[in-house]
């Protein structure tokens, strides 16, 4: 029996054993000389576990009496954070590394927190729910003041550390509302109580648990730690910020409103709808101002949250499929951006400012033309893939019934497409400045280069991408 | 009699107090601190509460899980601010505003 358990949560406990061993390895031998190598080993394990996850079959399975759910959506989400995680190790190793800042718990606290985030997309109860969230958690606030003698690093770990620890808070407290009220932790057991109407209780258990999951998927009105976090933090971590725990937490939002409230949908539609609808809004308006792109970057993640929202707010099978299809197509773009934003340096020191962009493509007509193609994407400039993925969320919204959020969505993306294309005004058409240094960083180059790529190729089929999103959010819905 | 509204209200009232605790207070990061470690504890009431009114020994676990990851939630905010402090040499609510905007 334990050995059937077990053997559903292997790839967690492999990776767990591997982040043990790593720690004390390194503590006993090499410290932070290894550093790089297990950078690259990490991402290494990363991609052979993602691999292995991805070919498992098909069927559900449960371990722990149903505490622990592995199937066609955790699969999918796994994957995904999984590959996403490989791909920040490996762009992050050469800017760390010539900012003295590549020390060997930066691997290790990155495989925790994938452990944690593996977890909670798998939770089928509320204790596991709860474990994986902190188990992301606190990894990300160390590694978010890793540039420890920085005061924007560390302000930027204490702001994460006191808004996360508050929305855990609101989220436990919803959690024990909810166990109080439905009498299990089990979401099975959760979601067979409410079949004859939701009690108030259970009412306010949900609307904390949303609470909760929007702190973590940064939604308006619960972004408020976003933008200083992703200015403050290293800006290799602010790309994995960007990507692998938006996934994570997305998911589990997805996870916990199915699994558990699955036949209260009216109740929780309503609330997800009025996320989304704000943070679209709040994210496209507020990111008007910024001139630097780390915070650019922040105020677009949280648009972008908006609208995988939306996906998840329509309640059907084909708004999951929406939401997962959009998750996968923001994080290959995030990827690419940030791999530009990484190579951009002047004097050996990194530069965040748009205005230092100012005629970049006189200069590097490549790099600028796959910049160009990634903003596009991220405003949904038909015809490349960020196109498709925001009208996959859009018919679903108006499939679902709601018709006046999909037009919402619509006057969203055509205002957030002036930030975007202010920057590609800035490159093509700007005044002549001081050039930015010529980074040669072959990875920056290569994730930058193929991540454009994908969004003019991946017009074709997606890669495969929809019906394999299909299956899962077809495994989550019934 | 003391009964199950008792306790959820008192649980309530604790987790009130420290989320005002959180926005209100001006002081230094410290309390903040302790008001999250009072929301904590507000939810661990609740648990108990309902686990021993529903006669159901989950919400104890839970309880133990909520108060372990509590500590080690601590320890990583104080380190936090340790190394804030060596930066910042305060910990006033107030300067922690390097980043605005």
């Amino acid at each position: 029996m334990i050995g059937t358990d077990l053997q559903i949560i292997l790839p967690e406990i492999v990776l767990s054993v591997f982040a043990m061993v790593a720690l004390l390895g390194a503590v006993y031998t090499t410290k932070d000389k290894a550093a790089g190598l297990l950078v690259w080993g990490t991402a290494g394990i990363f991609v052979i576990v993602g691999l292995w996850i991805g070919t498992t079959g098909d069927e559900t399975r449960e371990a722990f009496a149903g505490s622990f759910v592995d199937d066609g959506f955790a699969r999918f989400a796994k994957v995904l954070i999984l590959f996403s995680a490989a791909a920040i190790l490996l762009m992050s190793q050469e800017y760390l590394a010539r900012r003295d800042l590549l020390r060997f718990e930066y691997p290790v606290l990155v495989t925790l927190a994938v452990v944690g985030m593996m977890v909670m997309v798998s939770a089928g109860d509320l204790i596991a729910l709860y474990m994986g969230l902190e188990l992301q958690s606190l990894a990300l606030y160390v590694v978010a003041s890793l540039r420890r003698d920085s005061v924007k690093s560390t302000e930027a770990g204490l702001k994460y550390f006191v808004l996360g620890a508050l929305s855990s808070g609101l989220l436990l407290y919803g959690a024990s509302l909810t166990y109080g009220y439905a009498g299990s932790t089990l979401f099975s057991d959760i979601v067979a109580s409410s079949v004859d109407g939701v009690s108030l209780g259970l009412l306010f258990g949900l609307v904390f648990l949303c609470a909760g999951f929007a702190f973590k998927v940064s939604a308006a009105p619960f972004h408020m730690w976003t933008p200083d976090v992703y200015e403050g933090a290293p800006t290799p971590i602010t790309a994995f910020f960007a990507t692998a725990p938006k996934v994570a937490a997305m998911a589990l939002f997805g996870r916990v409103m199915f699994d558990a409230f699955g036949v209260v949908v009216a109740d929780w539609q309503q609330i997800v709808a009025f996320l989304s609808v704000v943070s679209m809004f709040l994210g496209s308006i507020a990111a008007i101002g910024q001139r630097n792109i780390k915070r650019l970057m922040a105020y677009s993640s949280i648009t972008h949250m908006g609208f995988a929202l939306m996906g998840l707010a329509a309640g059907t099978v084909l708004g999951v499929q929406a939401m997962l299809i959009y998750m996968a197509i923001y994080v290959v773009m995030n990827l690419g951006t940030f791999a530009f934003i990484l190579s951009m340096e002047k004097d050996g020191m990194p530069v965040t400012d748009i205005d230092a962009l100012q005629m970049y493509s006189a200069r590097e007509p490549l790099k600028a033309l796959a910049m160009l193609i990634l903003l596009f994407s991220l405003a949904g400039v038909p015809p490349l893939v960020g196109f498709f993925g925001k009208l996959y969320v859009l018919r679903a919204a108006y499939d679902g019934g709601l018709a006046w959020l999909a037009v919402a969505g619509v006057v969203a993306s055509v205002i957030g497409a002036f930030y975007y294309l202010r920057i590609v005004y800035f490159m093509y058409f700007g005044e002549e400045r001081e050039p930015l240094d010529r980074n040669g960083s072959p990875v920056l180059w290569g994730v930058l280069m193929v991540s454009a790529a994908i969004m003019v190729f991946g017009v074709i089929n997606l890669f495969g991408v929809e019906p394999l999103a299909a299956a899962a959010a077809d495994t989550l819905v019934n | 009699m003391i009964g199950l509204e008792h306790y959820l209200t008192v649980a309530a009232a604790l987790f009130v107090i420290g989320i005002f605790g959180l926005f209100l207070n001006r002081k230094n990061v410290i309390i903040l601190l302790m008001s999250i470690e009072l929301m904590l504890l507000a939810v661990n009431i609740n648990l108990v509460a309902f686990s021993s009114y529903l006669g159901d020994l989950t919400g104890q676990v839970f309880t133990l899980f909520v108060l372990t990851v509590a500590a080690a939630e601590a320890a990583i905010g104080l380190a936090i601010l340790v190394c804030f402090f060596r930066n910042r040499g305060t910990i006033d609510v107030e300067d922690v505003n390097v980043m605005k905007g």
